[in-house]
């Protein structure tokens, strides 16, 4: 034995082979034939796809490219980037508000918090756009004045409620009830001995929320969030059955008249692909941002092939 | 407070008939207790003796069930009504915590704010207290615990030792008027553990009034001026180093220092 002194001892004889110097023996990374299979194969489906859709006559490559940048598109694209816009920011103001509420020592405000998140997240959305879309047949009139008295400022409820705004307060306060779950998650994994630490420095439990704790929460808390505002991207479509024109509603509209559904729906798929790969990228920067504080060790390169190899030194 | 005269015969710390359960487990029975201005008192006993209750219980982040404490004459947690004791509103509890220290066992620094935003975070949010000030005091709390070099590091960059070196700048540096350690060494590597204790023997000898729960009979016996063993929420017995520990009168201080040694 002493005379392959390369080869590794089998389990117990161990013992009389000669121990080589550390540091002589040569590593060699295993192998992974498989992974390689496994990429030709996908290779092949890609290729196939990319022929079925380049030579489909079907999906109309030239209408596709037509109506990628045609005016009602864009202002439907425009319009579901505001939906999401302000539904993300009412959806992480409000959630903060809410789990902050619902982890409140006050049992008034945490039931209450309870509640709307038990109501909101148990009426399907699509009910809860058509409710608000509808309240002028529930409550003719919206005022606001003394209650059970007399009514300082009045309007009726088709004129106040728009189909943006009954968009906006369906998308807004469904995703408050998901963002304030996000948020709780987030709050209750930051150890409990940051907000003691907190109070015994003499900070109210407010201030030891947003200025120690939510901090070190967002951390958590952006993949989630990441996924609920692709959520609201694709989730707004739902708001053309309440005739706001967003992105799917605009083509709807144009392949009613010229009946050209499929490279019309393409041009939708296509718009929101982009976004939800610009968002992609901007939860990716955000999460780099975030995690610097806590990092011990130097995070692996985005690039599969580069993994493995030591970066260069940090300047 | 208004009174010097009565200031200084007031005990910085007073603890009246304090109890204190969870569910119908009782963790402090009526423990009575006075620390005085610049004593050292450590608090040593079996686990579940009431040790750190009673020490939270001191800035009031643990609410006793009956009884009350004082803090330089103050009532901590409760104001005054007549006869009655009320509860105190948030405020008013953050103000009285903000002059009593906390040292925790697991050192619970800020992960997010680097060593000198945990020491200047407090007395900049919550006092008020102009930027600069606060940045040289912090600065010259750290070179009083020996990390001067560390300011700009994060938390999680730093051993034990030197997060709880950290931890003790930062209680300094609001300045207070006594300083609670809740088993300060425990979490850490033996060998950190000298580091800190040589910090809190700096300050006990600089005068601070340190109330300290801690099995480091050691420390006990050569800093503290007295020594109370608690057992079953009570104090079993109280008094100088060299009698408690050397020559403990209760059998359960016998038992229990029999099997830290």
């Amino acid at each position: 034995m002493a005379g392959k002194p390369l080869q590794a001892p089998a389990a117990g004889t161990g013992r009389d082979v000669a121990v080589q110097p550390p540091g002589e023996r040569k590593i060699r990374p295993r192998r992974h034939p498989w992974r390689w299979a496994g990429v030709a194969v996908l290779a092949i489906l890609a290729a196939m796809l990319a022929h079925s859709f380049a030579s489909d006559q079907a999906f109309d490559w030239g209408v596709v490219g037509q109506y990628m940048t045609a005016g009602p598109v864009l202002d439907g694209l425009l319009t579901t980037i505001e939906l999401t816009a302000i539904t993300m920011a009412i959806g992480i103001a409000g959630g903060v508000l809410i789990a902050a509420m619902r982890l409140s020592p006050n049992p008034v405000l945490s039931r209450v918090a309870w509640f709307y998140v038990w109501l909101l997240r148990s009426v399907p959305l699509l009910v809860q756009l058509l409710f608000w879309y509808n309240l002028g047949a529930l409550y003719p009139r919206l005022s606001f004045g003394v209650p059970f008295g007399p009514a300082l400022v009045s309007a009726g409820s088709n004129t106040l409620i728009s189909p943006f705004a009954a968009a906006i307060l369906g998308l807004g306060l469904h995703e408050v009830a998901y963002m304030a779950e996000i948020f709780r998650g987030g709050i209750l994994s930051v150890p409990h001995g940051q907000t003691e630490a907190a109070l015994s420095l003499g900070m109210t439990r407010r201030v030891a929320l947003f200025r120690i704790v939510l901090p070190q929460a967002v951390r958590v808390v952006i993949p989630p969030t990441g996924s609920e505002v692709i959520n609201v991207v694709k989730g707004s479509a739902l708001v053309s059955v309440i005739t706001l024109t967003d992105l799917l509603y605009s083509v709807q509209k144009i392949y009613a008249e010229n009946y050209l559904v499929i490279p019309l729906l393409l041009v939708a798929v296509i718009w929101y692909l982009i976004l939800t790969s610009l968002l992609s990228a901007g939860q990716y920067l955000l999460e780099r941002r975030f995690g610097r504080s806590l990092a011990r060790t130097p995070r692996a390169d985005w690039r599969p092939w580069r993994r493995g190899i030591p970066p260069r030194e940090a300047s | 407070m208004n009174n010097p005269a009565a200031e200084a015969h007031e005990p910085m710390v007073r603890a009246v008939g304090v109890h204190k359960s969870y569910g119908h487990v009782p963790v402090l029975n009526g423990l009575t207790l006075d620390v005085a201005a610049g004593e050292v008192l450590c608090l040593l006993g079996p686990s579940g003796s009431g040790k750190s209750t009673f020490l939270r219980c001191i800035n009031h982040l643990e609410v006793p069930d009956s009884g009350y404490i004082t803090v330089a004459g103050e009532l901590i947690g409760y104001r005054e009504q007549g006869e009655f004791l009320v509860e105190a509103g948030e405020r008013q509890i953050a103000r009285k915590r903000a002059e009593i220290g906390m040292v925790f066992q697991q050192f619970n620094l800020f992960s997010n704010k680097t060593v000198l935003g945990n020491l200047m975070e407090a007395p900049v949010r919550v006092r008020r207290e102009p930027k600069a000030e606060v940045e040289e005091r912090a600065r010259a709390n750290l070179r009083r615990v020996g990390l001067a070099g560390l300011a700009d590091r994060y938390p999680g960059q730093l051993s034990g030792g030197q997060q709880q070196r950290v931890a003790i700048a930062r209680a300094l540096t609001m300045r207070p008027k006594v300083m609670l350690f809740d088993e300060p060494t425990s979490a850490l590597d033996p060998e950190l553990v000298g580091e800190v204790l040589d910090v809190m023997r700096d300050l006990a000898a600089d005068g601070m009034t340190m109330v300290v729960v801690t099995h480091e009979i050691g420390f006990a016996r050569e800093v503290a001026s007295r020594v109370a063993f608690l057992h079953q929420g009570q104090i079993a017995e109280i008094g100088s180093p060299a009698s408690v520990i050397e020559h403990p009168s209760h059998e359960r201080t016998r038992a229990f220092l029999a099997t830290v040694r």
